[in-house]
């Protein structure tokens, strides 16, 4: 029998220098990370998981600060993700804040945070810091790489960057590009958080950072995550307050509430210019050649997702079975728009695993 | 239940074939084909449960219709196309099946023979629907929309120039027994090889 027998810590990789996309090196670059479960003796039973926009290496069980992780209910013994059985990988995305090296970083040139010093990075930026963590655990073959939303576009760069590495890619709520409306919401938000007086053209590390305008974009990200149907029956038209309307402009509706509390809560833990790196590597974002792919996929998509709707998978699923590629799709029924990849632990279970058992093989 | 069906449709394709089933449910057939040798196989399924199943199985299957599992595929995509027991559901048969030879190069089709003489009997005597063990639903409970004859489906491809290669009547699923003689009259299924035009020798 497994015991979880130490709560999990994220631990720290230095790579000397990356070379980036937009031309520049980056040096040094450190990449933050957490495993669970054991890699057995012939390596191959790890598993790479990639996160999504304000996610971090914390996926799994629950930390010394008593938190779980973004994934807790599919990572740990006999769930989709079974420590069991499988090795478990993720980090924090280069130009992340909860670890990784990223806008808040010290700049070594200058001994000062980088901010907007900070080069522009790309998926596959991500995907290279995280494959110099993978050789440094000496790890030869991923048994599967797995993602949501920007990681899934994560785990898609592995499969076509590194098709002799990666076995499988699970793939979900995402697809080969981001879509106008979404690159139109990701501006929105950048130019609420560069809005805001506070951000001082990305140097406020040394006084306050523009808590206003990377609440408001949290807020209009969250809109985008949720669908009508969810906002509809979680919120309704529900008053705060128990005495009707205040004709004030202060918050009357519970989903009011709902967003300013997302909103606060978020610039606790999230770097307002990481915001704009991250958004902007998702925005560039646009895989055309599909054709190196040797992994199994599994693509799966959620039916009231309308910021990766089913449409967009399924044109990503339909060129790869053009091009013969062993995938599989799947439009999972929910109400919980783009978050139920985080949230649909039933059927998604059930997907997931399944899958990870045939390309185990044993 | 043995579905002798499937047994012979595994049987009527050859290993190295590269298969594609419209309707593929759970994955029965697709996992007998695999074990028989065929490797190069994929599903089309509408229902989200049998995708999981499909999964659980290691099978590679698209979710979504018939239309859809066909449409960007290239000409001559697949050696075998199978629609098993499914063509009385399609809403569009005759595009179905000018897909299925548009992508395939053959294709396996088969369906419930509304000409056997039991179904026969039900109408003349009860005047009503047939209900019997291969088609056991209500006329206002069935999926089954487009309903027809081993002798329908012969005129069908007669008319289309859509060359047959094969007729299994199989007297029933549950036995496996197929029928040699008065085939539309003796067989509750029946089940079609048919070929694209790009198959048949000039």
């Amino acid at each position: 029998m497994y015991v979880v027998d130490a709560v999990p810590r994220t631990q720290y990789y230095a790579i000397d220098a990356l070379k980036l996309d937009c031309g520049r090196t980056l040096s040094p670059v450190t990449v933050a990370y957490e495993t669970y479960g054991q890699l057995n003796a012939a390596k191959d039973n790890a598993i790479l998981l990639l996160h999504a926009l304000s996610g971090s290496a914390h996926a799994g069980f629950v930390n010394d600060k008593g938190e779980q992780g973004w994934w807790y209910d599919f990572i740990g013994p006999g769930k989709a993700l079974d420590t069991e059985r499988y090795f478990i990988v993720c980090s924090n995305v280069l130009g992340g804040c909860s670890g990784s090296t990223g806008p808040d970083s010290i700049d070594p040139a200058t001994g000062r945070p980088y901010g907007l010093g900070f080069p522009v990075i790309t998926v596959g930026d991500m995907v290279r810091a995280q494959k110099c963590l993978i050789d440094g655990l000496e790890i030869e073959t991923l048994l599967a790489v797995v993602g949501g939303s920007i990681g899934g576009m994560q785990a898609l760069q592995w499969a076509v960057d590194y098709p002799d590495i990666v076995r499988s890619a699970v793939i979900l709520a995402a697809a080969n590009r981001l879509s106008a409306q979404g690159i139109a919401f990701n501006e929105v938000g950048r130019q609420a958080i560069m809005a805001d007086p506070c951000w001082q053209n990305g140097d406020y590390y040394d006084g306050t950072p523009p808590r206003t305008g990377l609440a408001l974009a949290r807020m209009i990200g969250h809109i985008t995550y949720l669908s009508e149907q969810s906002m509809h029956e979680k919120f309704g038209r529900a008053l705060k307050g128990a005495d009707g309307y205040r004709y004030k402009f202060s918050e009357d509706f519970e989903v009011e509430s709902y967003l300013h509390y997302k909103g606060n809560r978020f610039v606790e833990r999230f770097d307002a210019n990481s915001y704009l790196y991250i958004t902007k590597a998702m925005d560039y974002f646009d895989l055309r050649d599909l054709t190196l792919i040797k992994s199994k996929m599994l693509v799966i998509s959620f039916s009231s997702d309308w910021l990766f709707p089913p449409a967009r998978l399924k044109a990503l699923v339909r060129t790869l079975r053009r091009k013969r590629k062993d995938v599989t799709y799947c439009d999972v029924q929910s109400s919980r728009g783009h978050d139920a990849f985080l949230l649909e632990v039933g059927p998604l279970t059930e997907l997931l695993s399944g899958f990870l058992d045939n390309v185990y093989g044993r | 239940m043995q579905r002798f069906d499937q047994d012979i449709i595994v049987n009527l394709i050859p290993r190295g074939a590269r298969v594609l089933d419209l309707g593929c449910g759970n994955g029965d057939l697709l996992t007998k084909l695999k074990r028989s040798g065929v490797s190069d196989i994929r599903g089309v399924e509408i229902d989200d449960r049998c995708i999981a199943a499909c999964v659980r199985k290691g099978l590679t299957v698209f979710q979504g219709d018939i239309d859809e599992g066909l449409g960007d595929y290239d000409d001559a995509s697949f050696d075998y196309i199978v629609l098993n027991q499914t063509l009385q559901v399609v809403h569009k048969p005759t595009l179905v099946i000018q897909e299925m030879l548009r992508v395939g190069n053959r294709a396996i089709v088969s369906f419930p023979n509304f000409g056997y003489f039991r179904i026969r009997w039900y109408i003349l005597t009860k005047g009503q629907m047939p209900k019997v063990d291969f088609l056991p639903r209500d006329w206002y409970d069935t999926p089954n929309i487009h309903l027809s004859t081993i002798s329908d489906f012969q005129a069908f491809c007669r008319t289309r120039n859509i060359p047959i290669e094969r007729l299994i009547g199989l007297k029933s699923c549950a036995t496996g027994k197929t029928v040699g003689h008065f085939q539309n009259l003796l067989s509750q299924v029946g089940i079609f090889v048919i070929m694209s035009e790009r198959e048949v020798p000039n």
